[in-house]
């Protein structure tokens, strides 16, 4: 191999040919530029921050300080701009084409909700001004609250969870809240969740203090419905199923699970990760659903920001609504907002789950896309988003393995397996091999009930032109897999980077930077 | 499209839901859609109603800070290739990301002390249980110390943990005193405790000596959790890891992110080499490609509920990482020189601020030192002032009755806060109007 040139970015080939590669002085290739790290760039006086001129600052003598400035490098505007900029042309986004993320319903982000976020009245007020000075905010808040209620058909919603995890939690400590009311939270401990569950599920049930108790799925990708019945019993608090379920399927006997727990004295939580699914066609609380988060970065559309911050409001049954954490925004007899931020006014309510009233900047744009597309187009939505998941399982599954294909219509997301690669040729040489062709790769071995699983979710927002050409590179990709193709082992080669070394990063951890 | 599925329609794909849950048209009671206009317009309206920061004389804090963001912060956070990205697990194609994490990791730890920092947590309040809940793990003790200094809502969300975890949270009251409640917090240490929390500066704005406290804590094999909610402060303050605290969580809000109403914000979580496989929340290494060259991965994920499920550290998924990316933008800007300067410029403000309030008959400022909030006794309760100075375009501070309503004795007490934002006429709006409304 030749040497790396200095920058890192790309092996120096040296070729005079006519057209062929040439080692370039700077190490970028045209577009292609590697960026250093700030820390290397940056110098410790360097400042791009255009201060007000200062009037004699005054300062306390009695003031404890520190003799140094934190060793922290600044740039100056336009290198900062251009550190940043160069670093973004690295990511792959929704923005630059299909990012088929099952369960994680990467959709297009309407920019729209991007300037309503930021208008003063939400994203310049404190969260402890009186409340008769953002009685907007509050208002949003609220009809955000009616929404999601009216959409799930369930009694309230508490709005503070930070993301799908927290709202989890949140659902969880509702329950708990509940069972202690009824003086049962000792006995009833144990948590079913099925094996097809995301890892928040039972993560999220040991952190709120009860065990994990797993069910099995049958044949056919849905919750093993006697082995859970057979469980239920004086020590389930409730059980924890995602509905559509993670292997991309409605669960047909939610409403049977939803009546057996209740006759068995525990509750329903559902993970709304996938409401995408059925958003404005099904309420969960016709299911007999008892708490259910809804990520706003997913079905409403609110930006995934390359890891967060989501939102994950929890939406209540009539049981577990009286528990519900402050602070909350509820409305008076004439529709007015207000806010509840004291334990003495809803002495059930279980607690508190973060220091203000949740996020406010998600709010602001799910409300924005609930608005834009009204009850007519959620429910297009939905029907779009399954229509496009369909339609991918109906163009592949000649060509990969779809374990469920059989089981019925997916909803907005298609399953398949390794099943009949090449030996040596594994689902994540499918998904590298998918970089290569422009895309990003599927959610990759979720759920662990199916073998090297593809859980692909197109979303509503693809048009049939983009699917199709998905298709293509999938069927191409499927087939080398097949064939046993070893140019697919080595990608990708048209990354910014190759195979990243993951056992390296974790045998030495290196997680700031030292100089040299 | 059906017609390679097989499907007469989009409503036959939904043949699984019974038919008795399954609505036939759009639910009934709610409007259709709306244009792009009719929305804008629909929200701006409801922003119009508010007072915002920007428009007037503006003194809140108490675990929010308002800072000036340049410009270039929020533009390029909504490049759609930092804004529409997910979560990095394929790092071949989300070097941009990975490589701003690791920076942020860098900064958030050189900003407190501490040798690694992860990749953000929800906000301060939850990277405070999650520190709790750490140092549980670390010294396999279920008790722990929560200073009176703590912000109560910061104490509340803890407690509300630990009230279903079993764990045992001694939580001290707050005191409007001049001096942080070091001794009670000290006291009250012992070999049953698995940490102390100590925030820095503290509610009132005082600055605990956590050098002493850590000490106290370490003889007792306890560890120093230190919470800072306004790390503007540390560009004046010595960095609580390197006056012994074990675990540095923190609210990143303050810088880059903006008031936002509460959220999104950012938990920032810093702590020793040594306890890095006990860490809550993601973090981003630095390893190798296939070619050798320098990148970024996700890393040590088998502390995370999606390998380790019910045996993680935690269960946070989703982060603030765009809150993370404007932090670090931010700082970037600034450099530990701006920073300086920022904190400089917040804490001269506060000191003219605090100046010009004593001089107002009746109003008495607590502390004995600040960073750039302080607590001031009033004649009426605070609150009520509070409204008085909203009526007069002011916003004055936080009422400390608004975070601990059960605290009768605390009615009186205001929280001020300043920054680099507030002018010279901001200060002189506040107190006339603070004269106005005490006369």
């Amino acid at each position: 191999m030749n040497d790396l040139n200095p920058s890192g970015w790309r092996p120096s080939t040296g070729s005079s040919e006519p057209g062929a590669w040439r080692p370039t002085v700077t190490g970028h290739r045209a577009l292609e530029q590697d960026e250093p790290l700030l820390f290397e760039i940056g110098s410790l006086d360097g400042c791009g921050v255009d201060f007000d001129e200062d009037d004699g600052a005054e300062m306390l003598d009695a003031l404890p300080r520190r003799t140094t400035p934190v060793a922290l490098p600044g740039l100056s505007e336009p290198e900062a701009v251009r550190h940043y900029t160069r670093l973004s042309r690295q990511n792959y986004a929704i923005d630059l084409g299909l990012f088929p993320l099952g369960s994680c319903t990467m959709k297009h982000n309407p920019r729209l909700n991007e300037k309503v976020a930021r208008m003063p009245g939400f994203a310049s007020v404190h969260p402890l001004q009186p409340q008769q000075t953002v009685e907007g905010a509050l208002e949003v808040i609220a009809q955000l609250a009616d929404w999601l209620v009216a959409l799930t058909g369930m009694a309230s919603v508490a709005m503070t969870p930070k993301a799908g995890a927290h709202g989890e939690l949140c659902g969880l400590l509702a329950i708990r809240a509940a069972l202690e009311a009824r003086g049962e939270a000792d006995a009833r401990r144990v948590i079913l969740v099925p094996e097809s569950a995301h890892g928040t599920n039972p993560a999220t049930a040991a952190f709120a203090g009860f065990t994990v108790a797993p069910i099995p799925a049958n044949p056919d990708g849905r919750i093993d419905l006697a082995a859970l019945l057979e469980r239920l019993g004086d020590d389930v608090a409730g059980v924890m199923i995602t509905n559509p379920n993670t292997c991309g399927l409605f669960e047909r006997d939610m409403k049977t699970i939803a009546d057996a727990v209740h006759a068995a004295g525990g509750y329903v939580y559902c993970d709304g990760a996938n409401f995408n699914a059925v958003v404005g066609r099904v309420r969960p609380g016709d299911l007999g659903v008892d708490a259910m988060h809804i990520n706003l970065h997913k079905t409403f559309s609110t930006p995934h920001g390359g890891g967060g911050p989501g939102a994950g409001p929890v939406v209540l049954s009539q049981a577990l609504a009286p528990f519900a954490p402050l602070p909350m925004v509820v409305r008076d007899e004439a529709g007015k907002p207000r806010l509840i931020e004291d334990p003495a006014e809803r002495t059930d309510a279980f607690g508190r789950m973060c220091a203000f009233h949740g996020q406010m900047g998600m709010f602001t744009r799910a409300l924005a896309y609930i608005l834009t597309h009204g009850a007519d187009g959620l429910r297009q939505v939905s029907g779009d988003a399954v229509l496009n998941a369909n339609y991918l399982l109906a163009s592949l599954k000649d060509v990969l393995d779809a374990p469920f294909a059989e089981s019925g219509a997916c909803m907005h997301e298609a399953l398949f397996s390794d099943a009949g690669f090449a030996e040596g040729f594994s689902t994540l040489d499918l998904a590298k091999g998918l970089i290569d062709e422009g895309f990003h790769p599927m959610t990759v071995y979720f759920p662990l009930v199916v073998h090297g699983a593809m859980l692909v979710e197109p979303t509503e927002t693809e048009s049939k032109a983009a699917l199709d050409q998905f298709i293509a590179a999938m069927r191409d990709l499927a087939r080398r897999a097949k064939d046993g193709d070893p140019a697919l082992k080595a990608a990708p080669v048209h990354a910014p980077r190759r195979r990243l070394d993951e056992t390296l990063a974790a045998r030495k951890p290196r997680l700031v930077w030292k100089e040299a | 499209m059906l017609g390679t599925i097989g499907a007469a329609s989009v409503d036959a794909l939904f043949t699984d839901v019974p038919t008795d849950a399954l609505q036939s048209g759009p639910i009934p009671g709610l409007p259709f859609h709306a244009s792009e206009r009719a929305v804008e317009r629909h929200m701006a309206a409801l922003s119009a109603r508010a007072l915002t920061a920007d428009q007037v004389p503006f003194f809140l804090g108490a675990g929010a800070y308002r800072h000036h963001v340049p410009a270039s912060v929020d533009h390029l956070i909504q490049r759609g290739e930092f804004l529409t990205a997910y979560t990095p697990y394929q790092p071949e194609i989300a070097q941009g990301t990975l490589q701003v994490l690791f920076e942020f990791q860098t900064q958030v730890a050189r900003l407190f002390g501490c040798e690694v920092a992860n990749a953000s947590l929800y906000d301060g309040s939850t990277a405070c249980w999650e520190g709790i809940a750490m140092a549980g793990r670390i010294t396999r003790r279920r008790r722990a110390i929560l200073s009176g200094g703590l912000n109560p809502h910061y104490a509340q969300t803890c407690a509300t943990m630990a009230r279903f975890t079993g764990d045992d949270l001694v939580v001290l009251a707050p005191r409007a005193e001049a001096e942080s409640d070091d001794a009670d917090v000290i006291a009250a240490i012992d070999a049953t405790v698995s940490c102390v929390v100590v925030q820095y500066p503290d509610l009132f704005g005082r600055i605990p000596d956590l050098a002493a406290i850590a000490e106290a804590a370490h003889a007792a094999g306890a560890l120093l959790i230190a919470v800072v909610t306004e790390p503007v402060a540390l560009g004046l303050l010595e960095s609580p890891g390197a006056l012994g605290a074990d675990i540095v969580v923190g609210e990143g809000q303050s810088i880059g992110v903006g008031l936002q109403f509460g959220g999104p914000y950012l938990g920032l979580f810093a702590t020793r080499e040594k306890f890095v496989r006990q860490m809550p929340g993601r973090l981003c290494g630095e390893t190798v490609d296939a070619e050798g060259r320098r990148g970024f991965v996700l890393t040590l994920s088998t502390r995370e509920q999606h390998i380790r499920r019910e045996k993680a550290t935690s269960n946070i998924c989703t982060n603030s990482g765009l809150c993370a990316l404007a932090f670090s933008i931010h700082m970037t800007l600034l450099g530990g020189v701006g920073l300086g300067r920022m904190a400089q410029a917040s804490h001269a403000r506060a000191v003219t601020t605090a100046r010009r309030l004593s001089a107002i008959p009746g109003v008495e400022v607590i502390n004995r030192v600040w960073f750039n909030e302080f607590a001031v006794r009033l004649p009426r309760p605070a609150a009520e002032v509070v409204d008085a100075l909203a009526e007069r375009g002011v916003l004055g501070g936080v009422p400390l009755s608004r975070l601990c309503p059960d605290r009768a004795d605390l009615g009186d007490v205001l929280l001020v806060a300043t920054s680099e934002c507030t002018l010279e006429d901001d200060i002189a709006a506040l107190a006339s109007a603070l004269e106005e409304v005490l006369a």
